[in-house]
């Protein structure tokens, strides 16, 4: 009678955005990410007072800087890793565009702040590196890319996105950057390998890096004094290797303790790119591992839970973000303990720096809302593959 | 592959009997393939994906393992000091053959500044410019002010100089420890060690590396960890060296000559006990090289070992020898000295024009006869006198020790007729080095065998290969005592020592070629001594001697070169631990011959 008079209650069709989140969400990853920003506030309120006294400025100056972009880091992974897969693949889209088109631009508009590239754009409180949001929204792109080419008569997406990448690069590399045009390369080789590459096609590709990295080697002199750095056997102490190095040495299994650390009054990249450098410092090894283990859950933890995606557009973007964060964190760790070449490249998560932050909130989300519990019709899977 | 066709014919036709629309059978084929397809694919990705999960699995563990391997290691040395213990700095000394320091190292300290962890640069400056003279405190200021991280500011300090620097207390301004060369007798020698100089450098330590001599030619054996600091032993003998020295200094004064040099060789071992060349330098400072006027004359040059001169009449004997050797001649063979001698439409003639006669072998050594000699020559012949000298090493540069030996080789005509066969035999038209000369001499006083001049202390005698009979030697011994008793080397006669040698008096060659100087020469002295039973041989030369004590001035060997190498025997021989001998030489020559 009632709904005869008042009309039928408005039923929502399935669950409630927040409870259905939470209990698909890969809650191990998500602590394992929350640690870490905690780690990175942690060796913030280490290692920037330095950088703060240098310039000038109150001590924790760049704590509340990093706090602020922390918050606005979580909440834009939140945001993200709620939205549904088809969601972020139309978001991601339209902000590749955007993205894009600012580095593209950035030769005409950006600034170097005299660090020798130009890589961002002053907007007066803050500074962006479109780059940095680039690599995830470019990773969705050429995920949607090459999941259409899987389709039956879809489009060539794999040499699409192949051009995209190799025009990306191009750009990357004459700012110059070669750390990011190496992950975005990276970043996309990975994909290609797990859409289904030939093998043959891949060691050609291995082949291809190979001699593009002997090509910047022998034409440009900011990368090749890095390797003949790594190359050499000794390490010049006074070089940023070289206090990194005795960082870690001194440090050893506890640390020096809390503020008692040297290395970051001497090094002028300990709050980014040498900043593990400072964990191990001050808080031994034992941190270092933990950071270590973090990364290695989120990480592997997520690839294995892709493994069960059937949807080709999920897997692939999703391994494209997880490798990327990944990768970024064992060059930046490898760095410090000398296993690779010093190529500058920011600790995600930890290291200072508002747009890479952000920008690895926004990927990490991307991550977190792929790797989502969802139907895989596993059963259906298994009957199927019986019945035939 | 067979692909199933996605509209096959005979369910198209089947359905169209029926009635239904084919396109519904394309639409079901379709997907069952894709399906197939999005199988295939997910589960080659199931596998890639496990490999890309088990990789990064590995690295992160790799980069663990490696920061605990970091973290378990020690720090090495504290920060901000430069790793240099991979730079050797160690380096063995070098003493004489009785274990005398010749060269040795000491602990200094360097200087250099860290401009950018400076308090007060211009305070720095203005210390360091009054602390060292030589530092411009304007150039120091620019220095410090700048952009720099790092500079050297002094090589080598003195503990005084170190103690007003750390006075300063500039924490920019930094120590580095050294080790220098140090060379504790001077110019002595100095032609032999050369000098030794820093390589790489670092802050911790520098390498010390050869400049020059020896210590450029053993750079490496000196610097051979493996040796453990064992010291490079030299023939020289440090009290000969000296007293050579000063014997040829004081001669070269007197004979107001621009330049000498002198080599003592033991006739069995070939060891030099004793090398000069005057002027020399200091191998503590060493001279940089002159860059205007002859290279020969600067200090830099060893005279001994570089330096190629015509060695004038003291040539002769090798001539007499050979042909004795070859059985041309005796010592008592009778030549006809008398004038004409035209080679090659040249007059040969004598100094100061004398005529000898008929004269013996013997006869035409000891007054030094030019035809003479070029009459043996000639019997000789071109060729086998090429190959006689050839064969004493007088073709060639002398492998000695030192880096500067490759530079004196001898000048030798290019086409070698009858002319330059007789003019060779008294040598001119020859340039060897005073080592050559001396080498020679030596195998005409061990009984006829070469052994190589060497730098280096040698266990016993050494083997060496024959040039002559022992008869041609021992009859040419004969003829160098009797050049001393009876002829042109008679100031030599230094009682008890018997020496024996032959006198050379050449002129100088115009250096830019066109002939000779009338009145410069280069005059040399040849000896062996003792000369019954020769143990050393002797060179002395004295670049453009004149000796003005008479009428008219004396340039000849006999009144130049002569003398000087007599003092420096009676000088030598004591510290040679030979013993004076006052009975009559050619007497012991013949018991010693008949034994």
């Amino acid at each position: 009678m009632t709904e005869m008079v008042y009309g039928t209650v408005p039923v929502k069709p399935g669950e409630a955005v927040l409870p259905r989140w939470w209990r698909t969400v890969d809650r191990w990853s998500l602590s394992c990410i929350l640690m870490l920003f905690g780690a990175g506030l942690l060796l913030g309120l280490a290692a920037s007072p330095p950088l703060a006294e240098r310039n000038g400025l109150a001590p924790f100056h760049y704590v509340q800087r990093q706090a602020f972009f922390g918050g606005m880091a979580l909440i834009a992974l939140f945001l993200t890793s709620m939205m549904s897969p088809v969601m972020v693949r139309r978001l991601s889209v339209l902000g590749f565009l955007v993205a894009f088109v600012a580095l593209a631009l950035l030769p005409f508009l950006g600034t170097d702040f005299g660090k020798g590239a130009v890589r961002w754009y002053g907007l007066g409180f803050a500074s962006v590196q479109p780059s940095e949001f680039l690599k995830p929204l470019f990773v969705i792109v050429v995920a949607w890319m090459m999941a259409a080419a899987q389709d039956l008569g879809g489009p060539p997406g794999r040499l699409w996105s192949f051009f995209l990448m190799v025009a990306i690069v191009l750009m990357l590399a004459m700012q110059p950057d070669f750390g990011q045009a190496a992950l975005v390369l990276f970043g996309w080789g990975v994909m290609w390998f797990v859409g289904g590459a030939p093998m043959l096609l891949l060691i050609g590709l291995a082949g291809l890096v190979v001699l593009g990295g002997t090509f910047a080697y022998s034409n440009s002199e900011h990368f090749a004094r890095r390797i003949d750095g790594f190359l050499s056997p000794e390490v010049d102490p006074t070089t940023q290797l070289g206090y990194a190095t005795n960082a870690i040495r001194e440090g050893g299994f506890f640390g020096v303790g809390v503020g008692e650390g040297q290395v970051k009054w001497s090094l002028p990249d300990a709050h980014t790119d040498f900043i593990i450098a400072v964990a191990a410092e001050e808080y031994g090894l034992i941190l270092v591992l933990v950071i270590i283990a973090l990364y290695t859950t989120v990480v592997v933890r997520s690839l294995v839970r892709l493994m069960r995606e059937r949807d080709p557009f999920i897997r692939l973007a999703g391994t494209g973000l997880c490798a990327m964060v990944g990768v970024q964190a064992m060059i930046n760790m490898g760095v410090a303990v000398r296993l690779l070449p010093a190529k500058g490249m920011t600790l995600p998560f930890v290291s200072y720096g508002g747009s890479s932050l952000i920008a690895t909130g926004i990927a990490v989300g991307m991550l977190l809302a792929f790797t989502r519990s969802r139907p895989q019709g596993e059963i259906g899977d298994i009957l199927r593959g019986r019945g035939r | 592959m067979i692909r199933k066709p996605l509209r096959p014919l005979a369910r198209i036709l089947e359905a169209r009997e029926r009635g239904e629309n084919p396109d519904a059978i394309e639409r079901e084929n379709r997907r069952l393939r894709h399906e197939d397809m999005r199988d295939r694919a997910r589960s080659r990705a199931e596998g890639r994906l496990l490999m890309l999960a088990v990789m990064f699995f590995c690295a992160f563990s790799v980069i663990g393992a490696r920061m605990g391997m970091l973290a378990a290691s020690e720090p090495e040395e504290p920060r901000a000091q430069a790793s240099g213990h991979s730079i050797i700095a160690s380096r063995a000394d070098i003493v004489d053959r009785r274990g005398r320091v010749l060269a040795t190292n000491m602990e200094t300290h360097s200087l250099y500044a860290h401009p950018q962890q400076m308090v007060e640069p211009e305070r720095a400056a203005r210390e360091l410019a009054r602390i060292f003279p030589d530092l411009e405190e304007e150039r120091l200021l620019k220095d410090f002010s700048g952009d720099r991280k790092f500079l050297w500011v002094k090589r080598k300090l003195s503990p005084e100089q170190m103690q007003a620097v750390h006075d300063i207390g500039e924490p920019g301004l930094l120590f580095g420890p050294r080790e220098m060369r140090l060379y504790p007798n001077g110019a002595l020698a100095s032609h032999v060690l050369g000098g030794a100089g820093f390589g790489r450098e670092g802050v911790h330590s520098a390498e010390v590396v050869g400049t020059a001599g020896i210590e450029k030619f053993h750079d490496d054996l000196l610097r051979d960890p493996a040796r453990e600091g064992a010291p490079l032993e030299l023939s020289l003998d440090l009290s000969v060296q000296a007293a050579a020295e000063r014997v040829l200094h004081a001669g070269m004064v007197m004979m107001n000559a621009r330049g000498a040099a002198s080599v003592l060789m033991d006739v069995q071992t070939g060891e030099i006990i004793s090398i000069v060349s005057l002027p020399d330098f200091d191998p503590n400072d060493r001279p940089n090289p002159p860059t205007q006027g002859l290279p020969s004359d600067s200090p830099l040059f060893n005279r001994a070992v570089q330096g190629v001169y015509e060695l004038g009449s003291t040539f002769k004997i090798l001539t007499a020898a050979q042909a004795m050797d070859l059985g041309l001649v005796g010592p008592q063979t009778v030549i006809d000295t008398s004038p004409p001698f035209k080679v090659g439409g040249f007059r040969i003639g004598e100094f100061d024009n004398k005529n000898y006669g008929k004269a013996t072998v013997e006869q035409i050594i000891v007054k030094s006869s030019n035809r003479g000699t070029g009459k043996m020559a000639l019997a000789i012949g071109p060729t086998r006198q090429q190959e006689f000298l050839k064969s004493m090493g007088l073709f060639d540069p002398v492998p000695l020790e030192i880096v500067e030996a490759r530079g004196g080789k001898p000048l030798i005509p290019q086409r070698w007729g009858d002319l330059s066969t007789v003019t060779i035999s008294y040598g001119h038209g020859i340039s060897t080095s005073p080592l050559h000369l001396a080498a020679a001499y030596a195998a005409i006083a061990n009984g006829g065998i070469l052994v190589k001049p060497t730098l280096l202390k040698q266990a016993g005698p050494v083997s060496g290969t024959r040039v002559m009979s022992p008869e041609a030697a021992e009859a040419s011994r004969v003829m160098l005592r009797k050049v001393v008793t009876e002829g042109t080397a008679s100031f030599a006669e230094v009682p008890g020592y018997h020496i024996g040698g032959k006198t050379g008096t050449a002129d100088k060659p115009k250096e830019k070629g066109g002939g000779y100087y009338k009145d410069k020469v280069i005059a040399t002295f040849a000896a062996i001594f003792p000369a019954h039973a020769p143990r050393y041989a002797l060179v002395v030369t004295l670049d453009e001697p004149v000796e003005t004590s008479g009428e008219k001035p004396r340039r000849t060997a006999g009144w130049t070169a002569v003398p000087v190498a007599a003092e420096m025997v009676t000088r030598i021989a004591p510290l040679l631990g030979l013993r004076p001998d006052y009975r009559d030489p050619l007497e012991q020559t013949l018991t010693s011959t008949s034994e």
